[in-house]
């Protein structure tokens, strides 16, 4: 069984899967930045006394889940989601979907994708992958971050979906139900809705670690590693960071590119919000992190290592914090047209 | 960042697959561009793997002095933690830990040792003597 599907490659896993099941009832008009955009997907936040990989726990994005969920209720769209506790229930059903003729979105673990190179797998359980149909024993899979569609087999499957650790998607499956169709006042207002939810996550979280006062937090901590964790490690935890932010599946800069990339097209839907010029303040935040990022390549390939390259490093996230704030006020403050 | 801006140095994931990402072109408009990689992230991907090689290696010397049995060499080969190993096995935590120890591993029955093989996918006799086969 094969289902009429086109791959199309996308920056985040996410937002790609949200936007490809999406095709056909939004009539190609949900991109990726949409999705990315109306599901609120921007964020910052530094958990704080947690590691991850022995490094510090940051993210760039909302949690996991919340795009495809929060633009799927933005849009009026009925959902199904499932999650399993018995790995051949979990394959029935997915069988069952493709038998139907639907393609669904599952949450994988990446440590054991056959495709994926070695040095990209680690224990991240919240990738998000398209399976579109079955061919011979094997599973048609759209991995939106990979150029080309691929096919795992039932065990490779089994294995991604049943991944152990933390977030485990425990064989998550989920699809939107069909429906008669996504009108474009659907898309104004759910564009208006996931900007106010951006501007709450980013503006309005209570205490220090998110939002952006995080970013500015963890500029402040960021001039305290050298001393408090000596040069090796306050160089693999600036890796570590950087990695979250450029790493493949963010489209650069943080995911600042692909949400600068939404409020241009949310201009072209709602005309005369100063939306455009908005944008280009999340250019100019993207580009700053870029900077950032050199900056702490420069520390972590040896290359600086004074106190005074660790706070320009600091100096620099505060100013991201201020230009970005800056940026959701200036959200916040439209009066739609 | 512009589009001819967009670097294209070629990381690992490069040579797999080109990842998207959003620029603007020369006016202004945001397209997608694919990049083969960028320089700063490969190091920084470089960083990562350094450090898990050093854990590897001081796992495997703690094997060898008899302080840790195999399994916190293939936990760390395979960047696993006690409870994502408990996790794929099916132990609690505090069996895991107790089988870290070199004296209680030895007397491990053969099911159990193939269930940790499982979990790091490789065989129990590699379990046992320590060998890695690139995969």
């Amino acid at each position: 069984m094969k289902i009429e599907f086109e791959h199309r490659q996308a920056a985040h896993c996410e937002s790609g899967v949200t936007s490809n099941l999406l095709r056909i009832s939004s009539n190609n008009k949900i991109t990726e930045p949409l999705a990315f955009g109306i599901g609120a997907g921007l964020f910052f936040a530094q958990i704080p006394f947690i590691t991850i990989n022995n490094g510090p726990a940051i993210a760039f994005r909302t949690l996991p889940g919340h795009i495809f969920k929060r633009t799927c209720k933005s849009l009026g769209i009925a959902v199904t989601r499932k999650k399993f506790s018995s790995k051949e229930k979990a394959e029935l059903f997915l069988r069952e979907c493709l038998n139907n003729g639907r393609q669904v979105g599952c949450q994988v673990g990446v440590y054991y994708l056959p495709y994926f190179p070695k040095e990209y797998r680690f224990h991240f359980n919240a990738h998000n992958i398209i399976v579109y149909g079955m061919e011979a024993d094997k599973y048609l899979i759209s991995d939106p971050i990979m150029e080309h569609p691929t096919t795992m087999d039932s065990y490779q499957l089994e294995r991604v979906r049943f991944a152990k650790g933390a977030l485990a998607p425990k064989g998550h499956i989920y699809f939107p139900e069909d429906g008669g169709g996504i009108t474009d006042e659907q898309i104004r207002q759910a564009i208006k809705n996931g900007i106010k939810k951006n501007v709450n996550t980013m503006l309005y979280i209570p205490g220090s670690f998110a939002g952006v006062k995080g970013i500015k937090t963890t500029g402040n901590k960021i001039k305290k590693w050298r001393d408090k964790l000596g040069l090796e490690k306050a160089g693999s935890y600036l890796a570590q960071m950087v990695r979250m932010q450029e790493e493949i599946g963010t489209g650069g800069g943080g995911f600042r590119y692909i949400y600068a990339a939404f409020l241009q097209e949310a201009d072209a839907w709602l005309p005369g919000n100063r939306l455009a010029e908005i944008s280009e303040m999340f250019t100019k935040a993207g580009d700053l992190w870029r900077t950032a990022a050199v900056q702490a390549a420069g520390i972590y390939k040896g290359r600086i290592s004074s106190q005074e390259d660790f706070d320009l490093m600091g100096d620099y996230l505060i100013e991201i914090s201020a230009l970005e704030k800056e940026a959701f006020i200036a959200l916040k403050k439209i009066k739609w047209q | 960042m512009k589009k001819d801006e967009v670097p294209q140095d070629l990381g690992s994931l490069g040579k797999i697959t080109k990842e998207v990402c959003y620029a603007t072109d020369s006016t202004g408009k945001y397209v997608t561009q694919l990049s083969s990689g960028w320089d700063v992230k490969t190091k920084a991907l470089d960083v990562a793997w350094d450090d898990i090689k050093k854990r590897v290696e001081h796992a495997r010397e703690q094997v060898l002095n008899k302080t840790a049995s195999p399994l916190l060499f293939f936990m760390e080969y395979r960047l696993m933690d006690i409870t994502i190993l408990a996790g794929y096995t099916g132990f609690w935590k505090w069996q895991v830990k107790r089988h870290l120890k070199p004296a209680v591993f030895d007397k491990l029955p053969e099911k159990k040792l193939q269930k940790y093989a499982d979990a790091f996918n490789i065989k129990v006799e590699d379990l046992k003597s320590m060998t890695v086969h690139e995969d």
